[in-house]
Protein backbone atom coordinates (compact mmCIF):
# COMPACT_ATOMS: atom_id res chain seq x y z
CA UNK A 1 0.00 0.00 0.00
CA UNK A 2 1.19 3.46 -0.88
CA UNK A 3 0.73 5.84 2.03
CA UNK A 4 0.32 9.58 2.09
CA UNK A 5 3.85 9.72 3.50
CA UNK A 6 5.19 7.76 0.47
CA UNK A 7 3.54 10.25 -1.86
CA UNK A 8 5.12 13.11 0.12
CA UNK A 9 8.56 11.51 -0.32
CA UNK A 10 8.05 11.00 -4.06
CA UNK A 11 6.78 14.56 -4.51
CA UNK A 12 9.84 15.77 -2.63
CA UNK A 13 12.15 13.81 -4.96
CA UNK A 14 10.24 15.07 -8.00
CA UNK A 15 10.11 18.63 -6.66
CA UNK A 16 6.38 19.17 -6.92
CA UNK A 17 4.35 20.83 -4.20
CA UNK A 18 1.10 18.94 -3.57
CA UNK A 19 -2.04 19.85 -1.66
CA UNK A 20 -3.25 17.54 1.11
CA UNK A 21 -6.28 16.43 -0.90
CA UNK A 22 -4.10 15.62 -3.87
CA UNK A 23 -1.78 13.49 -1.74
CA UNK A 24 -4.75 11.32 -0.74
CA UNK A 25 -6.06 10.91 -4.28
CA UNK A 26 -2.58 10.28 -5.72
CA UNK A 27 -1.94 7.56 -3.13
CA UNK A 28 -5.12 5.84 -4.31
CA UNK A 29 -4.27 6.26 -8.02
CA UNK A 30 -0.66 5.13 -7.73
CA UNK A 31 -1.83 2.13 -5.71
CA UNK A 32 -4.30 1.01 -8.36
CA UNK A 33 -1.77 1.52 -11.18
CA UNK A 34 0.89 -0.46 -9.28
CA UNK A 35 -1.64 -3.25 -8.69
CA UNK A 36 -2.16 -3.35 -12.45
CA UNK A 37 1.52 -3.28 -13.47
CA UNK A 38 2.36 -5.93 -10.86
CA UNK A 39 1.47 -8.45 -13.58
CA UNK A 40 4.98 -8.05 -14.97
CA UNK A 41 6.26 -10.05 -12.01
CA UNK A 42 4.88 -13.17 -13.75
CA UNK A 43 6.67 -12.46 -17.06
CA UNK A 44 9.13 -15.28 -17.94
CA UNK A 45 12.18 -13.06 -18.34
CA UNK A 46 14.75 -15.88 -18.17
CA UNK A 47 18.38 -14.84 -17.81
CA UNK A 48 18.00 -11.27 -19.01
CA UNK A 49 21.20 -9.29 -19.12
CA UNK A 50 20.73 -5.55 -19.23
CA UNK A 51 22.42 -3.96 -22.23
CA UNK A 52 21.94 -0.95 -24.42
CA UNK A 53 20.44 -3.27 -27.05
CA UNK A 54 20.86 -2.77 -30.75
CA UNK A 55 21.44 0.96 -30.48
CA UNK A 56 24.92 2.35 -30.17
CA UNK A 57 26.14 5.64 -28.86
CA UNK A 58 26.62 8.33 -31.48
CA UNK A 59 28.83 11.24 -30.55
CA UNK A 60 29.12 14.48 -32.40
CA UNK A 61 32.47 16.16 -33.01
CA UNK A 62 33.71 18.08 -30.01
CA UNK A 63 33.89 21.28 -32.03
CA UNK A 64 33.35 24.85 -30.93
CA UNK A 65 30.14 26.15 -32.43
CA UNK A 66 29.39 29.83 -32.20
CA UNK A 67 25.74 30.51 -31.60
CA UNK A 68 24.50 33.43 -33.68
CA UNK A 69 23.66 36.45 -31.51
CA UNK A 70 20.05 36.33 -32.70
CA UNK A 71 19.63 32.73 -31.44
CA UNK A 72 21.24 33.62 -28.12
CA UNK A 73 18.80 36.49 -27.72
CA UNK A 74 15.82 34.25 -28.46
CA UNK A 75 16.97 31.66 -25.91
CA UNK A 76 17.66 34.24 -23.22
CA UNK A 77 14.35 35.94 -23.89
CA UNK A 78 12.51 32.75 -22.94
CA UNK A 79 14.00 32.80 -19.43
CA UNK A 80 11.47 34.05 -16.86
CA UNK A 81 14.17 36.28 -15.31
CA UNK A 82 17.10 37.69 -17.17
CA UNK A 83 19.95 39.99 -16.25
CA UNK A 84 21.90 41.10 -19.28
CA UNK A 85 23.30 37.99 -20.90
CA UNK A 86 22.54 35.79 -17.89
CA UNK A 87 19.55 33.78 -16.69
CA UNK A 88 18.81 35.10 -13.21
CA UNK A 89 18.07 32.87 -10.19
CA UNK A 90 17.83 33.50 -6.47
CA UNK A 91 21.03 33.50 -4.41
CA UNK A 92 22.01 29.97 -3.42
CA UNK A 93 24.85 30.89 -1.05
CA UNK A 94 24.43 33.15 1.90
CA UNK A 95 27.07 34.80 4.06
CA UNK A 96 26.91 33.59 7.61
CA UNK B 1 -14.34 33.08 -52.31
CA UNK B 2 -13.63 30.07 -54.47
CA UNK B 3 -15.73 26.98 -53.75
CA UNK B 4 -13.49 23.96 -53.19
CA UNK B 5 -14.82 20.49 -52.37
CA UNK B 6 -12.76 19.98 -49.22
CA UNK B 7 -14.60 16.82 -48.22
CA UNK B 8 -13.29 14.84 -51.17
CA UNK B 9 -9.95 16.57 -51.44
CA UNK B 10 -6.70 14.62 -50.98
CA UNK B 11 -3.08 15.72 -51.19
CA UNK B 12 -2.70 14.19 -54.65
CA UNK B 13 -5.89 15.89 -55.93
CA UNK B 14 -4.95 19.25 -54.40
CA UNK B 15 -1.47 18.99 -55.88
CA UNK B 16 -2.98 18.37 -59.31
CA UNK B 17 -5.33 21.34 -58.96
CA UNK B 18 -2.59 23.65 -57.71
CA UNK B 19 -0.39 22.59 -60.62
CA UNK B 20 -3.15 23.04 -63.21
CA UNK B 21 -4.30 26.29 -61.65
CA UNK B 22 -7.87 25.20 -60.73
CA UNK B 23 -7.26 27.06 -57.48
CA UNK B 24 -4.31 28.79 -55.82
CA UNK B 25 -2.67 27.94 -52.50
CA UNK B 26 -4.15 31.17 -51.11
CA UNK B 27 -7.65 30.14 -52.21
CA UNK B 28 -7.14 26.70 -50.70
CA UNK B 29 -5.92 28.21 -47.41
CA UNK B 30 -8.88 30.60 -47.39
CA UNK B 31 -11.29 27.69 -47.84
CA UNK B 32 -9.77 25.92 -44.80
CA UNK B 33 -9.73 29.10 -42.72
CA UNK B 34 -13.45 29.58 -43.47
CA UNK B 35 -14.14 26.01 -42.38
CA UNK B 36 -12.14 26.56 -39.18
CA UNK B 37 -14.15 29.72 -38.52
CA UNK B 38 -17.35 27.64 -38.75
CA UNK B 39 -16.34 24.51 -36.85
CA UNK B 40 -13.37 25.07 -34.54
CA UNK B 41 -15.43 26.84 -31.89
CA UNK B 42 -17.31 23.64 -31.19
CA UNK B 43 -14.64 21.02 -31.95
CA UNK B 44 -11.68 22.84 -30.32
CA UNK B 45 -9.22 21.02 -32.59
CA UNK B 46 -6.87 24.00 -32.95
CA UNK B 47 -5.42 25.81 -29.96
CA UNK B 48 -4.19 28.52 -32.29
CA UNK B 49 -4.55 29.35 -35.96
CA UNK B 50 -1.36 31.10 -37.09
CA UNK B 51 -1.64 34.73 -38.20
CA UNK B 52 0.59 34.22 -41.26
CA UNK B 53 -1.32 31.41 -43.03
CA UNK B 54 -2.14 33.50 -46.09
CA UNK B 55 1.43 34.83 -46.29
CA UNK B 56 2.73 31.25 -46.31
CA UNK B 57 0.18 30.33 -49.00
CA UNK B 58 1.10 33.39 -51.08
CA UNK B 59 4.72 32.35 -50.85
CA UNK B 60 3.77 28.85 -52.08
CA UNK B 61 1.84 30.34 -55.02
CA UNK B 62 4.91 32.37 -56.06
CA UNK B 63 7.09 29.27 -55.79
CA UNK B 64 4.63 27.20 -57.85
CA UNK B 65 4.52 29.89 -60.55
CA UNK B 66 8.33 30.10 -60.65
CA UNK B 67 8.75 26.32 -60.88
CA UNK B 68 6.14 26.11 -63.64
CA UNK B 69 7.94 28.80 -65.58
CA UNK B 70 11.21 26.90 -65.30
CA UNK B 71 9.38 23.67 -66.17
CA UNK B 72 10.60 22.12 -62.92
CA UNK B 73 8.81 19.59 -60.75
CA UNK B 74 6.54 21.07 -58.09
CA UNK B 75 6.95 19.34 -54.70
CA UNK B 76 3.87 17.31 -53.80
CA UNK B 77 3.32 19.17 -50.53
CA UNK B 78 3.75 22.70 -51.89
CA UNK B 79 0.76 24.77 -50.78
CA UNK B 80 -0.77 21.85 -48.83
CA UNK B 81 -2.32 23.04 -45.52
CA UNK B 82 -1.05 21.17 -42.43
CA UNK B 83 -2.09 21.06 -38.79
CA UNK B 84 0.75 20.61 -36.29
CA UNK B 85 0.52 19.05 -32.85
CA UNK B 86 1.30 21.56 -30.11
CA UNK B 87 4.43 19.69 -28.93
CA UNK B 88 6.33 20.28 -32.19
CA UNK B 89 8.38 23.48 -32.43
CA UNK B 90 7.71 26.09 -35.11
CA UNK B 91 10.19 28.95 -34.71
CA UNK B 92 8.63 32.11 -33.31
CA UNK B 93 5.28 30.45 -32.59
CA UNK B 94 3.88 29.35 -29.25
CA UNK B 95 4.41 25.65 -28.52
CA UNK B 96 2.74 24.74 -25.23
CA UNK B 97 2.20 20.94 -25.30
CA UNK B 98 -1.26 21.96 -24.04
CA UNK B 99 0.35 22.70 -20.66
CA UNK B 100 0.16 25.74 -18.38
CA UNK B 101 3.89 25.49 -17.78
CA UNK B 102 4.55 26.46 -21.43
CA UNK B 103 1.55 28.72 -21.96
CA UNK B 104 3.76 31.63 -23.06
CA UNK B 105 6.67 29.69 -24.49
CA UNK B 106 7.71 30.78 -27.95
CA UNK B 107 9.72 28.19 -29.92
CA UNK B 108 13.32 29.28 -30.48
CA UNK B 109 13.94 27.03 -33.47
CA UNK B 110 12.18 24.84 -36.05
CA UNK B 111 11.81 21.10 -35.52
CA UNK B 112 13.46 19.08 -38.30
CA UNK B 113 10.04 17.87 -39.49
CA UNK B 114 8.88 21.50 -39.75
CA UNK B 115 11.99 22.46 -41.73
CA UNK B 116 11.30 19.57 -44.08
CA UNK B 117 7.62 20.40 -44.56
CA UNK B 118 7.89 24.16 -44.78
CA UNK B 119 11.30 25.01 -46.16
CA UNK B 120 11.98 21.97 -48.32
CA UNK B 121 8.45 21.29 -49.57
CA UNK B 122 6.57 24.59 -49.23
CA UNK B 123 3.74 23.22 -47.10
CA UNK B 124 1.46 25.74 -45.37
CA UNK B 125 1.18 25.46 -41.58
CA UNK B 126 -2.34 26.38 -40.47
CA UNK B 127 -1.90 26.20 -36.71
CA UNK B 128 -1.18 24.15 -33.62
CA UNK B 129 -3.56 21.46 -32.45
CA UNK B 130 -4.88 20.43 -29.07
CA UNK B 131 -3.52 17.37 -27.24
CA UNK B 132 -3.30 15.76 -23.85
CA UNK B 133 -0.82 17.74 -21.76
CA UNK B 134 2.72 16.69 -22.82
CA UNK B 135 1.06 13.88 -24.84
CA UNK B 136 0.00 12.05 -21.69
CA UNK B 137 -3.46 10.66 -22.25
CA UNK B 138 -5.78 8.99 -24.71
CA UNK B 139 -8.61 11.51 -25.08
CA UNK B 140 -7.26 15.13 -25.04
CA UNK B 141 -9.20 15.48 -21.78
CA UNK B 142 -5.85 16.14 -20.09
CA UNK B 143 -5.30 19.32 -22.11
CA UNK B 144 -4.98 22.39 -19.88
CA UNK B 145 -7.10 24.22 -22.47
CA UNK B 146 -10.22 22.05 -22.75
CA UNK B 147 -11.21 18.87 -24.58
CA UNK B 148 -11.31 18.32 -28.37
CA UNK B 149 -14.62 16.89 -29.59
CA UNK B 150 -15.03 14.09 -32.10
CA UNK B 151 -16.37 15.44 -35.42
CA UNK B 152 -18.47 12.27 -35.87
CA UNK B 153 -20.26 12.74 -32.52
CA UNK B 154 -19.44 15.82 -30.47
CA UNK B 155 -20.45 14.13 -27.21
CA UNK B 156 -17.47 11.82 -27.69
CA UNK B 157 -13.70 12.24 -27.46
CA UNK B 158 -11.48 12.55 -30.51
CA UNK B 159 -8.96 10.22 -28.87
CA UNK B 160 -5.49 11.22 -27.88
CA UNK B 161 -3.06 12.36 -27.27
CA UNK B 162 -2.95 13.80 -30.83
CA UNK B 163 -6.74 14.30 -30.78
CA UNK B 164 -6.63 17.85 -32.17
CA UNK B 165 -4.68 16.80 -35.27
CA UNK B 166 -6.99 13.84 -35.96
CA UNK B 167 -10.17 15.89 -35.43
CA UNK B 168 -8.89 18.78 -37.56
CA UNK B 169 -8.23 16.41 -40.43
CA UNK B 170 -11.53 14.52 -40.07
CA UNK B 171 -13.51 17.78 -40.01
CA UNK B 172 -11.72 19.22 -43.08
CA UNK B 173 -9.88 21.88 -41.09
CA UNK B 174 -6.60 20.85 -42.74
CA UNK B 175 -5.51 18.45 -45.47
CA UNK B 176 -2.81 16.60 -43.51
CA UNK B 177 -1.41 16.70 -40.01
CA UNK B 178 1.50 15.72 -37.80
CA UNK B 179 1.25 14.02 -34.43
CA UNK B 180 3.52 12.22 -32.01
CA UNK B 181 3.06 8.67 -30.78
CA UNK B 182 4.52 7.28 -27.55
CA UNK B 183 1.96 4.53 -26.87
CA UNK B 184 -0.70 5.02 -29.54
CA UNK B 185 -1.13 8.78 -29.61
CA UNK B 186 -1.37 8.97 -33.41
CA UNK B 187 -3.11 5.66 -34.14
CA UNK B 188 -5.88 5.70 -31.53
CA UNK B 189 -7.21 9.19 -32.42
CA UNK B 190 -6.90 8.25 -36.11
CA UNK B 191 -9.11 5.24 -35.37
CA UNK B 192 -11.64 7.34 -33.42
CA UNK B 193 -11.84 10.06 -36.08
CA UNK B 194 -11.79 7.89 -39.20
CA UNK B 195 -8.46 8.98 -40.66
CA UNK B 196 -5.15 7.24 -41.36
CA UNK B 197 -2.41 7.51 -38.76
CA UNK B 198 1.04 5.99 -38.60
CA UNK B 199 3.69 5.41 -35.95
CA UNK B 200 6.80 4.84 -38.07
CA UNK B 201 9.77 2.61 -37.13
CA UNK B 202 11.62 4.01 -34.11
CA UNK B 203 14.25 6.36 -35.44
CA UNK B 204 12.88 6.79 -38.95
CA UNK B 205 11.66 10.36 -38.35
CA UNK B 206 13.81 12.94 -36.54
CA UNK B 207 12.55 14.08 -33.16
CA UNK B 208 14.70 17.19 -33.04
CA UNK B 209 12.27 19.88 -31.91
CA UNK B 210 9.53 17.65 -30.52
CA UNK B 211 9.05 17.73 -26.76
CA UNK B 212 10.29 14.46 -25.29
CA UNK B 213 7.94 12.29 -23.25
CA UNK B 214 9.28 8.70 -23.31
CA UNK B 215 12.51 8.90 -25.27
CA UNK B 216 12.83 5.17 -26.01
CA UNK B 217 9.22 5.17 -27.32
CA UNK B 218 8.46 8.54 -28.97
CA UNK B 219 8.04 8.94 -32.73
CA UNK B 220 6.59 11.69 -34.92
CA UNK B 221 4.21 10.46 -37.59
CA UNK B 222 1.69 11.50 -40.24
CA UNK B 223 -2.09 11.74 -40.40
CA UNK B 224 -3.74 11.55 -43.83
CA UNK B 225 -7.23 11.16 -45.27
CA UNK B 226 -6.02 8.31 -47.45
CA UNK B 227 -3.20 5.80 -47.04
CA UNK B 228 -1.53 7.36 -50.07
CA UNK B 229 -1.59 10.80 -48.41
CA UNK B 230 -0.09 9.42 -45.19
CA UNK B 231 2.64 7.79 -47.25
CA UNK B 232 3.43 11.07 -49.06
CA UNK B 233 3.81 12.88 -45.72
CA UNK B 234 5.92 10.09 -44.23
CA UNK B 235 8.25 10.16 -47.24
CA UNK B 236 8.66 13.92 -46.81
CA UNK B 237 9.56 13.82 -43.09
CA UNK B 238 11.62 10.62 -42.74
CA UNK B 239 15.37 10.29 -42.85
CA UNK B 240 18.55 10.63 -40.86
CA UNK B 241 19.21 13.81 -38.97
CA UNK B 242 22.50 14.76 -37.34
CA UNK B 243 20.46 16.60 -34.69
CA UNK B 244 18.79 13.36 -33.53
CA UNK B 245 21.32 10.59 -32.96
CA UNK B 246 18.55 7.97 -32.70
CA UNK B 247 17.57 8.44 -36.35
CA UNK B 248 18.23 5.56 -38.72
CA UNK B 249 19.06 5.47 -42.40
CA UNK B 250 17.33 3.53 -45.13
CA UNK B 251 19.84 0.68 -44.83
CA UNK B 252 19.79 0.29 -41.03
CA UNK B 253 17.37 -2.61 -41.33
CA UNK B 254 17.54 -5.25 -44.07
CA UNK B 255 15.48 -4.25 -47.08
CA UNK B 256 12.38 -6.31 -47.59
CA UNK B 257 11.17 -6.54 -51.15
CA UNK B 258 7.46 -5.88 -51.58
CA UNK B 259 5.51 -9.09 -51.86
CA UNK B 260 2.47 -9.28 -54.13
CA UNK B 261 0.29 -10.54 -51.30
CA UNK B 262 1.92 -10.45 -47.89
CA UNK B 263 1.10 -13.04 -45.21
CA UNK B 264 -1.02 -11.52 -42.43
CA UNK B 265 -0.76 -12.94 -38.91
CA UNK B 266 -3.59 -12.48 -36.42
CA UNK B 267 -2.95 -13.12 -32.69
CA UNK B 268 -6.48 -14.38 -32.02
CA UNK B 269 -5.54 -15.51 -28.49
CA UNK B 270 -5.13 -11.85 -27.56
CA UNK B 271 -8.33 -10.70 -29.26
CA UNK B 272 -10.90 -13.15 -27.90
CA UNK B 273 -12.16 -10.92 -25.12
CA UNK B 274 -12.55 -7.25 -24.30
CA UNK B 275 -13.42 -6.16 -27.84
CA UNK B 276 -16.52 -4.05 -28.47
CA UNK B 277 -18.87 -6.11 -30.74
CA UNK B 278 -18.51 -3.54 -33.55
CA UNK B 279 -14.71 -3.80 -33.36
CA UNK B 280 -14.85 -7.60 -33.44
CA UNK B 281 -17.18 -7.39 -36.46
CA UNK B 282 -14.81 -4.99 -38.27
CA UNK B 283 -11.87 -7.30 -37.52
CA UNK B 284 -13.75 -10.29 -38.99
CA UNK B 285 -14.76 -8.25 -42.05
CA UNK B 286 -11.19 -7.06 -42.55
CA UNK B 287 -9.89 -10.64 -42.41
CA UNK B 288 -12.51 -11.71 -45.03
CA UNK B 289 -11.66 -8.74 -47.21
CA UNK B 290 -7.94 -9.55 -47.11
CA UNK B 291 -8.65 -13.21 -47.92
CA UNK B 292 -10.78 -12.19 -50.89
CA UNK B 293 -7.94 -10.02 -52.15
CA UNK B 294 -5.61 -13.01 -52.07
CA UNK B 295 -3.78 -12.47 -48.76
CA UNK B 296 -2.92 -15.50 -46.71
CA UNK B 297 -4.22 -15.18 -43.15
CA UNK B 298 -2.43 -17.11 -40.44
CA UNK B 299 -3.28 -17.40 -36.79
CA UNK B 300 -0.21 -16.60 -34.72
CA UNK B 301 0.77 -16.71 -31.05
CA UNK B 302 2.59 -13.87 -29.35
CA UNK B 303 3.12 -15.56 -25.99
CA UNK B 304 4.04 -12.47 -23.97
CA UNK B 305 1.95 -9.78 -25.66
CA UNK B 306 -0.37 -9.54 -22.64
CA UNK B 307 2.54 -8.07 -20.65
CA UNK B 308 2.87 -5.13 -23.08
CA UNK B 309 0.54 -2.72 -21.34
CA UNK B 310 1.84 -3.23 -17.78
CA UNK B 311 5.42 -3.06 -19.11
CA UNK B 312 4.59 0.18 -20.90
CA UNK B 313 3.10 1.71 -17.77
CA UNK B 314 6.41 1.14 -15.96
CA UNK B 315 8.87 2.23 -18.66
CA UNK B 316 6.92 5.23 -19.92
CA UNK B 317 6.39 6.94 -16.51
CA UNK B 318 10.06 6.27 -15.67
CA UNK B 319 11.13 8.14 -18.80
CA UNK B 320 8.48 10.82 -18.19
CA UNK B 321 9.80 11.55 -14.70
CA UNK B 322 13.25 12.06 -16.18
CA UNK B 323 12.16 14.13 -19.18
CA UNK B 324 9.87 16.40 -17.14
CA UNK B 325 12.75 17.31 -14.80
CA UNK B 326 13.83 19.96 -17.30
CA UNK B 327 10.85 22.15 -16.45
CA UNK B 328 12.27 24.18 -13.58
CA UNK B 329 10.90 27.68 -14.05
CA UNK B 330 14.43 28.97 -14.69
CA UNK B 331 15.41 28.43 -18.32
CA UNK B 332 11.98 28.88 -19.92
CA UNK B 333 8.30 28.47 -19.17
CA UNK B 334 6.24 29.37 -16.14
CA UNK B 335 7.99 30.70 -13.04
CA UNK B 336 6.43 30.94 -9.58
CA UNK B 337 8.31 32.45 -6.70
CA UNK B 338 9.01 30.32 -3.64
CA UNK B 339 10.91 31.06 -0.43
CA UNK B 340 14.26 30.23 -2.01
CA UNK B 341 15.81 28.85 -5.16
CA UNK B 342 14.81 25.21 -4.48
CA UNK B 343 11.33 26.24 -3.45
CA UNK B 344 10.95 28.04 -6.81
CA UNK B 345 11.07 24.61 -8.47
CA UNK B 346 8.36 23.20 -6.21
CA UNK B 347 6.11 26.20 -6.75
CA UNK B 348 6.65 26.46 -10.53
CA UNK B 349 6.09 22.75 -11.17
CA UNK B 350 3.03 22.67 -8.90
CA UNK B 351 1.45 25.58 -10.76
CA UNK B 352 2.47 24.37 -14.22
CA UNK B 353 1.75 20.63 -14.38
CA UNK B 354 -1.75 19.14 -14.56
CA UNK B 355 -2.97 16.07 -12.64
CA UNK B 356 -2.03 13.34 -15.15
CA UNK B 357 1.48 14.72 -15.61
CA UNK B 358 2.00 14.78 -11.83
CA UNK B 359 0.61 11.27 -11.53
CA UNK B 360 3.06 9.92 -14.11
CA UNK B 361 6.04 11.83 -12.70
CA UNK B 362 5.35 10.37 -9.25
CA UNK B 363 4.79 6.88 -10.61
CA UNK B 364 8.03 7.12 -12.59
CA UNK B 365 9.90 8.39 -9.55
CA UNK B 366 8.56 5.41 -7.61
CA UNK B 367 9.55 2.71 -10.12
CA UNK B 368 13.04 4.19 -10.42
CA UNK B 369 13.63 4.64 -6.69
CA UNK B 370 16.10 2.39 -4.91
CA UNK B 371 14.43 -0.69 -3.51
CA UNK B 372 11.84 -0.78 -6.28
CA UNK B 373 14.04 -0.43 -9.35
CA UNK B 374 14.65 -4.20 -9.69
CA UNK B 375 11.03 -5.15 -9.21
CA UNK B 376 9.71 -2.64 -11.71
CA UNK B 377 12.03 -0.87 -14.11
CA UNK B 378 14.59 -3.65 -14.51
CA UNK B 379 11.88 -6.30 -14.86
CA UNK B 380 9.89 -4.21 -17.32
CA UNK B 381 12.95 -3.82 -19.55
CA UNK B 382 13.53 -7.57 -19.44
CA UNK B 383 9.90 -8.21 -20.39
CA UNK B 384 10.18 -5.62 -23.16
CA UNK B 385 12.98 -7.72 -24.61
CA UNK B 386 10.96 -10.96 -24.65
CA UNK B 387 7.97 -9.18 -26.25
CA UNK B 388 10.29 -7.84 -28.96
CA UNK B 389 11.72 -11.35 -29.46
CA UNK B 390 8.17 -12.74 -29.85
CA UNK B 391 7.50 -10.30 -32.69
CA UNK B 392 10.84 -11.06 -34.35
CA UNK B 393 9.89 -14.73 -34.30
CA UNK B 394 6.40 -14.02 -35.70
CA UNK B 395 7.93 -12.02 -38.55
CA UNK B 396 9.89 -15.09 -39.64
CA UNK B 397 6.61 -16.49 -40.98
CA UNK B 398 4.31 -13.48 -41.50
CA UNK B 399 4.81 -10.01 -43.02
CA UNK B 400 2.11 -8.12 -41.13
CA UNK B 401 0.42 -8.50 -37.75
CA UNK B 402 -3.24 -7.44 -37.75
CA UNK B 403 -5.15 -6.27 -34.65
CA UNK B 404 -7.75 -3.58 -34.02
CA UNK B 405 -6.22 -0.18 -33.16
CA UNK B 406 -8.39 0.28 -30.06
CA UNK B 407 -10.77 -2.06 -28.19
CA UNK B 408 -13.79 0.20 -28.83
CA UNK B 409 -14.96 3.13 -30.96
CA UNK B 410 -14.69 6.66 -29.49
CA UNK B 411 -15.99 6.82 -25.92
CA UNK B 412 -18.03 9.56 -24.27
CA UNK B 413 -16.34 12.66 -22.91
CA UNK B 414 -15.90 12.12 -19.15
CA UNK B 415 -16.53 8.37 -19.34
CA UNK B 416 -13.04 7.31 -18.24
CA UNK B 417 -11.61 10.36 -16.47
CA UNK B 418 -12.25 9.07 -12.94
CA UNK B 419 -10.24 5.87 -13.33
CA UNK B 420 -6.69 6.14 -14.71
CA UNK B 421 -6.34 2.38 -15.27
CA UNK B 422 -9.54 2.27 -17.39
CA UNK B 423 -8.07 5.06 -19.53
CA UNK B 424 -4.73 3.23 -19.82
CA UNK B 425 -6.49 0.09 -21.13
CA UNK B 426 -7.29 2.08 -24.29
CA UNK B 427 -3.63 1.61 -25.27
CA UNK B 428 -3.68 -2.19 -25.06
CA UNK B 429 -3.10 -2.84 -28.79
CA UNK B 430 -0.98 0.20 -29.60
CA UNK B 431 1.82 0.18 -26.99
CA UNK B 432 3.50 -2.93 -28.42
CA UNK B 433 4.69 -1.04 -31.52
CA UNK B 434 6.38 1.54 -29.28
CA UNK B 435 7.96 -1.07 -27.00
CA UNK B 436 9.33 -3.02 -29.98
CA UNK B 437 10.09 -0.03 -32.23
CA UNK B 438 8.05 -1.61 -35.04
CA UNK B 439 6.06 0.53 -37.50
CA UNK B 440 2.27 0.43 -37.18
CA UNK B 441 -0.48 1.92 -39.31
CA UNK B 442 -4.11 2.56 -38.32
CA UNK B 443 -6.57 2.45 -41.19
CA UNK B 444 -10.34 3.11 -41.02
CA UNK B 445 -11.90 -0.24 -41.86
CA UNK B 446 -15.46 -0.09 -40.54
CA UNK B 447 -18.06 1.82 -38.55
CA UNK B 448 -20.26 1.32 -35.50
CA UNK B 449 -23.79 2.72 -35.35
CA UNK B 450 -24.27 4.06 -31.82
CA UNK B 451 -26.99 6.53 -30.72
CA UNK B 452 -27.78 7.19 -34.38
CA UNK B 453 -24.18 8.27 -35.07
CA UNK B 454 -21.69 6.52 -37.31
CA UNK B 455 -18.43 6.04 -35.42
CA UNK B 456 -15.29 5.01 -37.32
CA UNK B 457 -13.25 1.94 -36.37
CA UNK B 458 -9.59 1.54 -37.25
CA UNK B 459 -7.57 -1.62 -37.83
CA UNK B 460 -3.87 -1.69 -37.02
CA UNK B 461 -1.21 -3.20 -39.25
CA UNK B 462 2.21 -3.77 -37.66
CA UNK B 463 5.24 -4.58 -39.81
CA UNK B 464 8.93 -5.36 -39.65
CA UNK B 465 11.43 -2.68 -38.68
CA UNK B 466 11.87 -0.34 -41.63
CA UNK B 467 9.10 -1.97 -43.65
CA UNK B 468 6.50 0.82 -43.75
CA UNK B 469 6.06 0.13 -47.49
CA UNK B 470 4.32 -3.22 -46.93
CA UNK B 471 1.94 -1.60 -44.43
CA UNK B 472 1.00 1.16 -46.86
CA UNK B 473 0.32 -1.35 -49.64
CA UNK B 474 -1.88 -3.56 -47.44
CA UNK B 475 -3.53 -0.48 -45.93
CA UNK B 476 -4.71 0.58 -49.37
CA UNK B 477 -6.47 -2.78 -49.67
CA UNK B 478 -8.50 -2.38 -46.48
CA UNK B 479 -9.18 1.37 -46.19
CA UNK B 480 -12.71 2.62 -46.53
CA UNK B 481 -13.75 6.24 -46.99
CA UNK B 482 -15.36 7.53 -43.77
Amino acid sequence: MISKKDIENLADLARIKLSDGEKESLAKDVDSILAYVDQIKAAPIGDFKPSAGAVKNVMRDDAIITTPAEDRERLLDEAPKREGDFVAVKKILSQE
Amino acid sequence: MKKIDLKNLTITKAHESLTKGDFTAVELAQAYLAEIEKKNGELHAYLEVYDNVLDQAGFADKAIAALKKEKKEIPMLMGIPFAIKDNILVKGKTASSASRILENYSATYDATVIKKLQQKNGAVLIGRTNMDEFAMGGSTENSAYGVTKNPHDTSRVAGGSSGGSAAALAADLCLAALGSDTGGSIRQPASFCGVIGMKPTYGSVSRYGVMAMGSSLDQIGPFGKTVEDAQIVFDAIKGRDPMDSTTISSDTYPRVSLKKKPVVGVPMHFLDKGLHPSVKKTLDETISKLKEKGYEIREITLPNIAYSLPVYYVIMPAEVSSNMARFDGVKYGLHKDGKNSIDDYFASRAAGFGPEVRRRILLGTYVLSSGYYDAYYYRANAARRIITDDFAKAFESVDIVLTPTAPSPAFKIGEKTADPVAMYLEDIFTVTANLTGLPALSVPAGCAEIDGKKLPIGMQLTGRHGDEATLFEAGKDIEIGV
